[in-house]
């Protein structure tokens, strides 16, 4: 086995981009968890969807920057209906409700899949611009991958900034932190809940979307990953962003670094680091204990 | 009925197999009634909602294949024993990480720890076969006290599987009317409380997580006895998923309500697959809807219904 830096480094690469992708959806996730707490069981099934509407855009536009714009938004919208007509109906129940009914609303959204575009998977293609490798001088890697990590990025600056320098972000923070008091505020919390569930929605989309060139897309394959994507959660820190963001960077890490050393063993890495965090700090890295136990 | 659960139990499993269109299906239904069985006795009973209940479950269907298949134990009681066994030691590691958060943490913890035993399952080929299952699962005679009886008959096997879930049924009864049983509710009902009267809430939590592992493990061992071989699914999360599905349709936290919802999921989707492969589509709406509507589940919503029936406590 070659343990050099020249061969190391292109898995740590890789291994960035899945953190991405991680990143993505972990977001999602502990932004919709942390001001509903709801734990959206259906973020897996989405990342699915945004991969497949990329190939629906795709084939209808011709257009693939245009397909990586709408298929987000379409899971975004379809995200904002979810909270609408289902979600809704749960709050005041058991926090337990919404995990099982998005459970449900998973496997619905997995079979109505297989249906529309059968069991096998597509295969999709990155645009021709990003198709070849970029030498980036120490080492060569594919110009598509460096494109996810750098639209990562950029997302994750637009929602940093709409969180902290927007008045509705704001309310989203307040909001995760003492509802009751931003409602006596007058504000109609609501419409805050319906908006996050969309963002978070979203944003699992957009990593199907951007994972559909490198992965296909296939209708299981959102299933491994809001499972590991929700470990991440778990050890970055329920409801805290950075700690999603420092921990999808890191669980990609493992994987990649692991897939390269001992590749049956990568899949287990993933729950060990877990398991490890839990023993030393249950919260997470960037948890507080408490929140919504 | 409601006075005699366990009896009620025998009489009609005792003519359940009359019933169905095939007696294999009526042992699946033991079978996974079981397993909804020990599920519910975690999350009906004490409130504690496992979303990766499959672990147990397929440690028992291992633990039972792998003394028959590869130990080649020899013996149909050791087989068996071997499985709860596994599941039990499992419930014990398991639950100790799992205890540590609570809530919606604790739900997607077991996930996370089912889905890191599949991971292992699927890559330790050489014990568990892998992604082709265990097999080579031998079907023993039942050797009872010298008498040998031969269970590879559907009907046999079934009244075999009958006599182990009906103690097991036994068994559950005999914890919820004991003060344990009587302390799960109260942590279900409330765990700060019943800590401030002094229970070590996290010890019976645990003790209920593994009472809950062996029921899971028992159906697990028995479902290997009954295919002759271990899927890999068996430790896959649409496993817990199903377990989870049936006991809602069913009614948790109903004493009936586990063997009603793996009745009613297994017969329903035994018939849609004629009709449809999605069969899973189906189910899916429906569970969903029982969710939003009728968060009882069948038999819970249906003794509310019935004179003297109640919503609160235990409900035969």
């Amino acid at each position: 086995m070659d343990f050099s830096l020249a061969a190391v480094l292109p898995q740590i690469f890789t291994g960035l981009v899945l953190g991405m992708l991680f990143v993505l959806l972990a977001i999602g996730l502990s932004l919709i968890f942390g001001l509903m707490t709801v734990v959206n069981f259906s973020h897996g099934a989405l990342y699915m969807l945004g991969a497949y509407f990329t190939v629906f855009f795709l084939g209808y536009t011709r257009n693939f920057w245009l397909a990586l714009l709408l298929a987000p938004l379409m899971v975004g919208t379809f995200g904002l209906l979810i909270e609408r007509f289902l979600i809704r109906r749960l709050y005041g129940r058991s926090p337990d409700d919404p995990l099982l009914l998005t459970f449900g609303l998973s496997l619905v959204l997995i079979e109505t899949a297989k249906i529309i575009w059968g069991k096998i998977g597509l295969t999709l293609d990155p645009p021709r611009e990003l198709a070849g490798t970029v030498n980036l001088g120490f080492m060569i890697f594919p110009a598509y991958r460096l494109f996810v990590i750098a639209v990562t990025i950029v997302v994750l600056f637009g929602l940093w900034a709409f969180l902290t320098r927007t008045n509705v972000g704001l309310i989203i923070r307040a909001g995760s932190r003492d509802p009751l008091m931003v409602r006596a505020l007058g504000i109609n919390l609501n419409r805050i809940w319906l908006l996050v569930f969309g963002i978070g929605c979203g944003l699992a989309g957009l990593a199907g979307a951007l994972a559909g060139p490198m992965r296909g897309a296939y209708a299981e394959m959102g299933v491994t990953m809001v499972i590991e994507s929700f470990v991440v959660v778990v050890v970055g820190g329920m409801g805290s962003l950075l700690g999603a963001v420092v921990a999808g960077i890191l669980m990609g890490q493992v994987v990649g670094i692991t897939t390269y050393f001992a590749p049956k063993a990568a899949e287990i890495m993933v729950f060990v680091v877990m398991a490890v965090v839990l023993l030393v700090r249950p919260s997470g890295i960037f948890g507080e204990a408490g929140l919504a136990e | 009925m409601g006075r005699h659960p366990v009896a009620a139990f025998g009489m009609f499993f005792a003519v359940f197999p009359f019933l169905m269109p095939y007696k294999s299906l009526a042992s699946q239904v033991l079978i996974f009634g079981l397993f909804a069985l020990g599920f519910n006795l975690l999350y009906g009973y004490t409130g504690l909602l496992s979303f990766g209940h499959a672990a147990y479950y397929g440690l028992g269907a291992y633990g039972t294949g792998i003394a028959l298949a590869k130990l080649k134990l020899g013996s149909l009681w050791l087989g068996i024993a071997a499985g709860p066994l596994l599941a039990v030691l499992g419930g014990i590691a398991i639950g100790f990480f799992c205890l540590r958060r609570r809530g919606i943490y604790f739900a997607m913890l077991t996930l996370a720890f089912a889905q890191l035993l599949y991971f292992v399952a699927f890559h330790l080929s050489d014990v568990t076969g892998g992604d082709d299952g265990l097999r080579g699962i031998p079907q023993l005679p039942l050797n009872l006290f010298g008498w040998k009886i031969d269970l590879e008959g559907s009907l046999a096997f079934y009244y075999f599987t009958f006599v182990l879930v009906w103690l097991a049924v036994a068994g559950l009864k005999r914890i919820l009317d004991s003060p344990f049983g009587t302390v799960l509710q109260a942590i279900r009902e409330n765990g700060d409380r019943a800590a401030a009267c002094g229970y070590d809430v996290r010890r019976v939590k645990h003790l209920s997580f593994v009472f809950s592992a062996f029921f899971a493990g028992l159906a697990g061992g028995l479902d290997a006895l009954r295919l002759a071989v271990v899927p890999v699914e068996s430790l896959y999360w649409v496993t817990s998923g199903q377990v989870v599905i049936m006991t809602l349709l069913g009614g948790a936290g109903t004493f009936f309500g586990p063997f009603v919802g793996a009745g009613t999921y297994l017969v329903l989707g035994d018939r849609l697959a004629v009709f449809t492969e999605r069969w899973p589509l189906v189910i899916g709406l429906i569970f969903m809807a029982f969710v939003l509507f009728l968060p009882k589940g069948i038999w819970g919503t249906l003794i509310d219904r019935l004179p003297g029936g109640t919503s609160a406590g235990a409900k035969p």
